[in-house]
């Protein structure tokens, strides 16, 4: 990389929304969208004719993409985006939107992710996923992402030393910190014990080693400091972000993600380090995935991941709180917006309007990315560090 | 309306289902070269880099890539079980074990895995039809076969194959010696009940081996469509498999040395005989759990044969239909085989030469064919030969054959 990366100045983020997940929804993914935008207006004033720039994130939606939306919405954007990069599309959209603003192209971007979960859509939605998948994934017992993390699991635990205890002590504290967010779906205690002896899943996945899948929406504006101002609206500003895609496909198994690739330049290009972090939302289909991003956002080495996990206190009170909302382990899992939750849930805490307890004095929120499994291993990476204006 | 009293109602039918079938054309391809028994795989005309999964470009190089055979070796990666499926057929096999294998070839792919392969096994690769008829790797142990890694033992292995001990198994035409040399095949191979179909015609119903304790003689007559229906209705067992070996061989041209009552009649057993015996017995075998309908078929379907006119139409009507059947079955989990074979050593071929194929060895290899899973078996070099040419280049082969 020969040319340095501009700073984000002049823009900021704000308006964090989230729409109560639902296990099952009989609404289309319309509906939900449009409840995110309702959400938005209370919070910020803006009506559809103040909106410059929209950008969507759904898996459900089919046959609208964002243009559908737009109509759909009322809306006359712009500058539009649809990205279909699930779980990284919060962080994705963050940093499209924010360049689209810093550049002058729009002035107030709508980000939103939305998707519905039907009595069926799991099924449905896994068998249409992708080209990879129904050549070479599904044929071979069917066992969707469960068995994709699975095989991922199973090499990272023989690689590392991980064991089933250390992935519960991580899925222990998300369902700790749900506890108070009133919007989790999973918010009652999780025993060790209970934890270890739940139905196998696909070996070595266990139940509480998933999400659950359901319905909901997510949301967030990115705008000018004047036009926030104006508003009365709180915002945080970007320090550094990054984003990779199929990173290490030599690698046979899944090992690390596309954040290894880049994240020295997300360090230097903010200025701080992990120490620095006040609380880390990173995206958690399968605690090992939040495991590996531990060890490839810089938080530990990954000979050590076994003694950070273990000395740790991952709470909202503790020393690294993770995923403070439950994650979607805990809060649910709602298709593209569990892509977003990250964001909405890091932007809260450093905006001190949390869902459920307020990490203290929280300042500066570390975000993380991963998404699309379309066939071996998730493609999708990204990260974004935030820090609130004050 | 009074109802049946409840203890006299029948069951529920056990469904069969069959895994998920949607596939790219790429992979369509796959599957039919595994149809024919091959380990193809993509490799680049530039760089010559295997690709997987199947694609439309090479991602090393973005060239073009061609089908080639590929080393079958592997190394076990990773592996689970899986306990949880929302298909309906994988939730009928629960657990499913499955892995990440290092192919030799170069790619890394997820594969079905045999119960004695564990992570850092070698393995030995391949491409089998699942129930639905699509190409799907399998690992099985390297080396040697003790008992332990017997694939037949694997609960798995046999989703992918037809095993012939213990089913009820018909032979449709046991008069003519390669029927007969089939009936002989199967009770060696422990097949529960084997039914011989004899023509009313048939005069030999003496052979020993139609007095085999496993063998139950039926006249089946193809060419009449009750007899056919009526005959499968009286059969003990459900049918697992039936094996169609009737045909009616007669030399003779088109236009010169024509016999127009002989070419109507090889029609009648070849193709007609076919739709009438499938008709009768596809809705038993779709019940099944392990069905499949076997077809041998000569050769000339693929091209006619001036000497055998008459008959190599039959027989290519008889190859049409047969496809068609094969797709019918597709979502019953039916497979349907076809055995190709040259001129057989028997009474219809005293006028030929040699090569010619001996009944006991196409009987071998149905059950090869059956026990390999394997859609498409060619049988004796003047099968392969004309199967090799065929493929290279239709046209050509056809003008050759017909010269």
């Amino acid at each position: 990389m020969s040319r340095p990366r501009a700073a984000y100045d002049g823009v900021v983020v704000c308006a964090p929304v989230t729409v109560p997940y639902q296990r099952f929804s009989p609404q289309p993914a319309h509906w939900w969208a449009g409840a995110a935008l309702r959400l938005l207006a209370r919070e910020t004033g803006f009506g559809p004719a103040d909106i410059d720039g929209f950008c969507f994130s759904s898996f459900s939606a089919g046959p609208d993409t964002a243009v559908g939306m737009t109509q759909h919405m009322g809306l006359t954007p712009r500058w539009l985006d649809h990205i279909p990069t699930g779980g990284a599309s919060g962080v994705m959209a963050l940093r499209r939107a924010t360049r689209a603003v810093q550049c002058g192209d729009a002035e107030v971007v709508v980000c939103l992710a939305a998707d519905t979960n039907q009595i069926d859509s799991f099924r449905q939605g896994l068998s249409a996923f992708s080209r990879f998948s129904q050549d070479a994934v599904y044929p071979y017992g069917f066992g969707g992402p469960n068995a994709t993390f699975a095989l991922i699991t199973d090499a990272w635990m023989r690689e590392t030393g991980v064991e089933r205890t250390d992935f519960g002590r991580l899925c222990l504290a998300q369902r700790a910190n749900a506890a108070s967010n009133p919007l989790a779906l999973q918010r009652g205690v999780l025993t060790m014990e209970t934890y270890l002896a739940a139905r196998p899943i696909a070996d070595p996945v266990h139940l509480f080693d998933c999400v659950m899948p359901c319905a909901g929406a997510e949301a967030f504006i990115v705008t000018t400091p004047e036009i926030a101002a104006a508003r009365g609206l709180a915002g945080a500003g970007i320090l550094g972000t990054i984003e990779r895609h199929n990173a290490y496909h030599e690698d046979p198994v899944q090992r690390r993600g596309g954040w290894a690739m880049d994240i020295d330049d997300l360090w230097t290009m903010a200025g701080i380090g992990p120490g620095d972090v006040d609380c880390l939302q990173v995206y958690d289909d399968y605690p090992v995935i939040v495991a590996m991003q531990l060890v490839d956002l810089g938080f530990c080495a990954k000979e050590e991941i076994v003694d950070f996990i273990r000395r740790t206190d991952f709470e909202i009170g503790g020393d690294l709180p993770l995923n403070t909302n439950g994650g979607q382990l805990s809060a649910g899992q709602a298709g593209a917006a569990g892509g977003f939750q990250n964001v909405t849930e890091g932007l809260r805490q450093i905006l001190h309007c949390p869902l459920g307890a307020q990490v203290p004095d929280a300042g500066i929120a570390a975000i993380s990315g991963f998404g699309l499994v379309n066939y071996d291993r998730g493609v999708c990476t990204a990260a974004a560090l935030l820090k609130a204006l004050r | 309306m009074t109802h049946p009293p409840h203890e006299n109602r029948e069951p529920a039918v056990q469904v069969q289902h069959v895994p998920p079938g949607t596939r790219s054309r790429a992979m369509h391809a796959l599957s039919a070269r595994t149809a024919q028994g091959r380990f193809m795989l993509q490799s680049c005309m530039a760089c010559a880099a295997v690709a997987w999964p199947p694609r439309d470009a090479c991602p090393q190089c973005w060239g073009e890539l061609a089908w080639a055979d590929q080393s079958a070796g592997a190394r076990i990666v990773s592996q689970t079980a899986i306990h949880v499926s929302t298909d309906p057929y994988f939730r009928a096999h629960l657990p499913w074990r499955m892995g990440t294998v290092q192919l030799d070839a170069g790619p890394v792919a997820m594969a079905h895995l045999h119960g004695a392969l564990k992570p850092g096994m070698r393995a030995v690769m391949r491409l089998m039809l699942d129930r639905g008829g699509n190409a799907a790797l399998f690992a099985l142990p390297a080396g040697g076969m003790s008992d332990m890694n017997d694939p037949q033992s694997d609960r798995q292995w046999r989703e992918f194959v037809v095993p012939v001990a213990g089913r009820t198994v018909l032979v449709s035409d046991a008069a003519h010696a390669m029927g007969r040399a089939m009936v002989r095949a199967l009770t060696q191979a422990g097949a529960g009940l084997v039914v011989a179909g004899l023509s009313a015609s048939a005069t030999d119903a003496d052979d020993a081996i139609l007095g085999h304790d496993a063998v139950q003689i039926v006249r089946l007559d193809l060419t009449d469509t009750a007899s056919v229906a009526a005959v499968l209705g009286m059969i003990e067992r459900p049918l697992d498999i039936v094996i169609n070996t009737a045909r009616y061989v007669r030399d003779g041209g088109v236009s010169r040395n024509a016999t127009l009552a002989e070419q109507q009649f090889a029609l009648e057993v070849s193709a007609m005989g076919l739709s009438r015996l499938a008709g009768a017995a596809a809705p038993i075998l779709a019940g099944r759990p392990q069905g499949a309908f076997v077809d041998l078929i000569s050769v000339q379907a693929l091209a006619g044969d001036a000497g055998f006119a008459g008959f190599a139409a039959a027989e290519s009507a008889r190859l049409s239909l047969v496809q068609s059947l094969r797709h019918e079955m597709r979502a019953t989990g039916v497979r349907v085989l076809t055995v190709f074979t040259g001129p057989t050593d028997d009474a219809d071929h005293q006028s030929l030469p040699p090569p010619k194929v001996a009944p006991a060895r196409l009987a071998a290899a149905v059950l090869d064919a059956l026990a390999q899973g394997r859609e498409q078996t060619c049988v004796g070099d003047v099968a392969k030969d004309a199967m090799a040419r065929w493929l290279v280049d239709p046209a050509l082969f056809i003008r050759e054959i017909n010269l």
